[in-house]
């Protein structure tokens, strides 16, 4: 049924046609609606058989869906940014235990400095934890994604990360189409374990395991995101047979079929980035897009495939590998490696920098005309950088980074966009 | 042939054994029908208290919920005794997942019992004293909060023993532990303030807390089996002596925590809803330092150069316990002498 | 596609204003996005909110930076931000005031400018008057249907009834019409000069 509808309240309709029993989740922006929606779904009746529990923090409600999932539940949680590195030790837990728990990431940045809005640094810091992370693009996206997580991560018994922007997507009001709860149940059956907690059938999980025979069980998560690529296509096509609409899969391509640049990104960005694109190919210029929706698994053949024909690729990502430079980038580099193409990396909208489709424009036609250095920062304040990089020469107590820029940049009240 | 007297040592404990008592006075363990839910083979050093009170506690557990109990570890001893890749030692449903989850999973597992209507499988949580008054306390106090339907046993052995004998925070005063040397001005562990974890669980206003200890085997059955028979948030606190990072003897386990609760050091008591029920007594009170005198962790009061004055101060903070739950019988908790109490340990502190 | 700025204060309503109209172009079978310029949820903090109205999917993320039509719930912004920045040349502009654009020295905006496109509403006022609360956010939507043209009443009135219940929505209702009202009947005269 089409609604008009902020994102977060279309996640938790979602997730509540996917029939989760355990949901345990610590409230941090921008992911609270999610949990408050749902929350008020199970206390209501509407949402049932359910376990709502309000944990006492994100390490806790990691843990508590690990023991949900590990006794046989379906079990769902959500955090963003800090939350998540607070819990980075029980996500690792999670995907070394093979638990099919998914978890809604409402992509939010790292701090210090702390910083509520949007970019990519949290999943991103986790993507060697055996997590699979899939990124949406709209809200529709995220809505159908969730429900092939949960298919996915059971059928593979390992858990995933639904990505979606905060704040941009989250608190966005906009049209997604929330599917019915007899379409979700003939798309996802109930939770079948490959093991479970029950006193019938007495396990032990949680084993320490020595040098001999640790790495065996290490690739066998790989081996698991290897089948996740075959996987999730198919899932997808499914997906699109039964709801009627394109959505998941590991990339997807726009305009990139004679494009001598292609523009590579995740998330909601990508938006922005086909009105750019649409416009220069008013224009004459060739120029393309390659959307990447499943981050892990990372589809190298997929990309490469996509890459091959053109001759320059530029990654716009909202993630910074402090002392390297781009995360995405480093991935998409490793899928072309030897094609001989011309790479860029341009980090952009970090902790919610806004990105503008005229500064897309000028980055674009940059890019086109190979008159851009490895890494760019996009529309960054070279004033303000070079002002505190003096004030550092000059001064040893040069006081704290984030509150000397803010000083020089102004009244932030007083600017928007 | 004359009569031969037979005299019974510590009479009322009956541990002149089984055979003599009616079945229903006999201890579980005696039981041939016991469900042995930590089996042997498992990797326990000799004389190890923890393991001692897991076959106790968990055989109790699983009597109380019929065989239908599941459990959540955290990481430490058991832990790693008890599951050594690629056998286990448990013949129950059991999970390990973090040093510092174990409650927190415990609570997930018993939410997932409850979503699917299967009323009667119960849930434990354990861990050590690291994992439960330390880096598991967040989780345990969230537990408590949300009154989730969890056992949680506690196996306080006073250090994190499995990584070498490091002091956590219910390692006592004067203890050498391998972050408290016995070197400096205060050899051992300092004098804090203490964490009183059972106390703490009472402050949340819990259905039931217990403590108990690997000397009093029937007493720890029947805290079990009391908690078993309760839903809600529940806490049992077992003194486990650890033979190594003790320095103890192997085979004076038992003996070591029987001086413990003996003389005040540690008090063994039920509590409900936050008020004390029932105290275990003590039956023949000796001074702390002979409980502390055969342990090598506590071997720099003694000898060369002595610290009586560190003796007397634990002394007093046994005094206090004793006063406190009132452990001796005929011991009335008069306020004066409570204070004087007090004063003493102040003046002995106001060094620091 | 049309785009439209709503500035504010925290707790005026801005952001429910802006996704109210997005609910109100959904009605007519519209695509339409709505989303807030966070700043930390503050009241008395000046809040931006953005919508876009098209016939098409919309794509885009960014801020409006050129927008067909701003509204202004709060007027003490108006020495405070340049609430005006990148307003499109035939750009519509309606501001919570019970006073003129005149009296409140803001003609030179009009130079250059259709002033049927100008209205000021006491939107605070009728707040007051049909729900009881000095929230102007409905009024200002309804005002906005009828400056602009780009949404229409009875789908404001959907909207309202989306959002709010029983007497809230029958005095968000009441609002809503004398607001468009009003500003239709300003916009006549304003033609008239």
């Amino acid at each position: 049924m089409l609604k008009q509808i902020e994102g977060s309240k279309a996640v938790a309709e979602a997730i509540g046609l996917c029939r989760p029993e355990v949901i345990c989740a610590y409230p941090i922006s921008p992911q609270t609606h999610i949990v408050e929606a749902l929350g008020e779904m199970v206390k209501s009746g509407e949402l049932t058989p359910c376990e709502f529990i309000n944990v006492e923090s994100e390490f806790a409600a990691m843990s508590v869906a690990i023991g949900a999932s590990a006794a046989g539940a379906r079990a769902y949680t959500a955090t963003a940014s800090q939350g998540l590195l607070f819990m980075a030790e029980a996500v690792y837990n999670a995907s070394g235990l093979g638990l099919p728990i998914v978890m809604t990431v409402a992509n939010r940045a790292i701090g210090a400095p702390i910083n509520i809005w949007n970019d990519h640094s949290d999943s991103l810091s986790q993507r060697d934890s055996g997590w699979m992370q899939l990124f949406a693009e709209t809200n529709q996206e995220a809505v159908d994604l969730h429900i092939q997580a949960f298919r996915l991560a059971e059928e593979l018994s390992m858990p995933i990360m639904v990505c979606m922007d905060g704040f941009i997507l989250t608190h966005a009001f906009e049209r997604v189409d929330i599917p019915s709860q007899q379409q979700v149940d003939a798309y996802l059956p109930p939770f079948e374990p490959r093991q479970v907690l029950d006193p019938a059938e007495p396990v032990s999980i949680g084993a320490m395991v020595g040098p001999e025979a640790f790495m065996e069980v290490r690739y066998l998560a790989h081996a698991k995101q290897m089948q996740a690529l075959e996987l999730i296509p198919q899932l997808a096509a499914e997906f699109k047979e039964r709801f009627n609409r394109d959505s998941g899969g590991l990339v997807r391509t726009y305009c990139i079929e004679d494009a001598e640049t292609v523009i590579i990104a995740m998330g909601s960005v990508l938006g922005t980035i086909k009105d750019t694109v649409d416009e220069m190919r008013a224009e004459g210029h060739k120029i393309g897009v390659l959307g990447i929706i499943s981050y892990r698994p990372f589809p190298l053949e997929q990309v490469r495939r996509a890459l091959l024909s053109c001759r320059r690729f530029l990654v716009l990502e909202k993630s910074l590998a402090v002392g390297m430079g781009g995360i995405v980038a480093t991935d998409v580099r490793m899928a072309v490696t030897g094609a001989g193409l011309k790479g860029y990396t341009a980090i952009a909208g970090l902790g919610g920098r806004p990105i503008l489709k005229s500064s897309l424009h000028a980055l674009f036609r940059r890019a086109q005309a190979e008159a851009l250095p490895p890494v760019t920062f996009l529309d960054l304040d070279w004033d303000v950088v070079n002002k505190q990089l003096a004030r550092e020469r000059t001064t040893r107590r040069s006081g704290p980074v984030a509150e000397n820029i803010l000083y020089d940049k102004g009244i932030v009240s007083a600017k928007f966009g | 042939m004359g009569f031969q007297p037979v005299k019974f040592y510590q009479t009322g404990t009956f541990t002149v054994g089984n055979r003599l008592l009616t079945p229903d006075e006999r201890s579980l363990q005696s039981d041939k029908g016991r469900s042995n839910s930590i089996n042997s083979g498992h990797r326990a050093c000799q004389g190890c208290g923890e393991a001692l009170g897991a076959r106790y506690a968990i055989d109790a557990a699983v009597a109380g919920s019929h065989g239908q109990l599941i459990a959540a570890n955290a990481t430490g001893c058991l832990e790693v005794f008890s599951t050594p890749y690629p056998e286990s030692s448990w013949q129950l449903p059991w999970i390990h997942s973090l040093f510092g989850n174990a409650a927190a999973v415990a609570t997930g597992i018993a939410a997932a019992m409850k979503v699917k209507g299967k009323t009667s499988v119960r849930v434990v949580a354990q861990g050590g004293d690291g994992g439960t008054t330390d880096i598991g306390f967040g989780c345990l106090s969230g537990m408590f909060e949300r009154n989730d339907d969890v056992l949680y046993i506690c196996y306080d052995n006073q250090g994190y023993m499995n990584t070498g004998v490091q002091r956590s925070s219910a390692t006592p005063p004067a203890a050498r532990t391998a972050t408290t040397m016995t070197v400096g001005k205060e050899p051992g562990n300092v004098f804090g303030q203490g964490k009183n974890v059972p106390e703490i669980a009472m402050a949340h206003g819990i259905p039931y807390v217990a403590t108990a200890t690997v000397a009093d085997l029937r007493d720890l059955e029947y805290k079990v089996r009391k908690a078993m028979t309760v839903h809600g948030a529940r806490y049992i606190h077992i003194f486990v002596p650890c033979p190594l990072g003790w320095g103890t003897a192997s085979n004076d386990t038992i003996r070591m925590a029987r001086l413990a609760k003996e003389s005040g050091t540690f008090p063994v008591f039920e509590a409900e809803y936050g008020e004390v029920t029932g105290v275990l007594k003590i039956r023949h009170q000796i001074p702390v330092e002979d409980y502390l005198r055969p342990q090598k962790r506590f071997a720099h009061l003694f000898g060369e150069h002595p610290h009586p004055e560190t003796i007397a101060r634990l002394q007093l903070l046994a005094d206090r316990n004793i006063r406190k739950y009132g452990l001796l019988n005929g011991h009335a908790a008069a306020a004066d002498e409570a204070n004087e109490h007090l004063r003493e340990l102040r003046i002995s502190e106001g060094g620091n | 596609m049309f785009h439209i700025r709503v500035h504010g204060r925290g707790g005026q309503g801005v952001v429910t204003a802006a996704e109210m109209l997005s609910v109100a172009a959904f009605e007519e079978g519209r695509h339409a996005q709505a989303f807030p310029s966070f700043g930390s949820e503050r009241t008395g903090a000046p809040v931006v909110a953005f919508c876009r109205i098209s016939d098409k999917e919309i794509r885009s993320r960014e801020p409006v930076i050129e927008p067909d039509a701003v509204i202004i719930q709060d007027a003490t912004l108006l020495h405070q931000i340049d609430i005006f920045a990148g307003l499109k040349p035939e750009g519509f502009v309606l501001l919570n005031s019970q006073r003129s654009l005149q009296e409140l020295g803001l003609a030179d905006l009009l130079k250059g400018r259709r002033p049927e496109r100008f209205c000021t509403l006491p939107a605070t006022e009728l707040g007051l008057k049909h729900i009881g609360r000095p929230i102007p956010n409905v009024p200002l939507i309804a005002g906005f249907a009828a400056l602009s043209g780009t949404i229409r009443l009875e789908s404001v009135i959907l909207a309202i009834n989306e959002k709010f219940k029983g007497k809230v929505a029958k005095g968000n209702i009441a609002a809503a019409e004398e607001a468009y009202l009003l500003v239709g009947q300003m916009i006549q005269e304003a033609a008239k000069c």
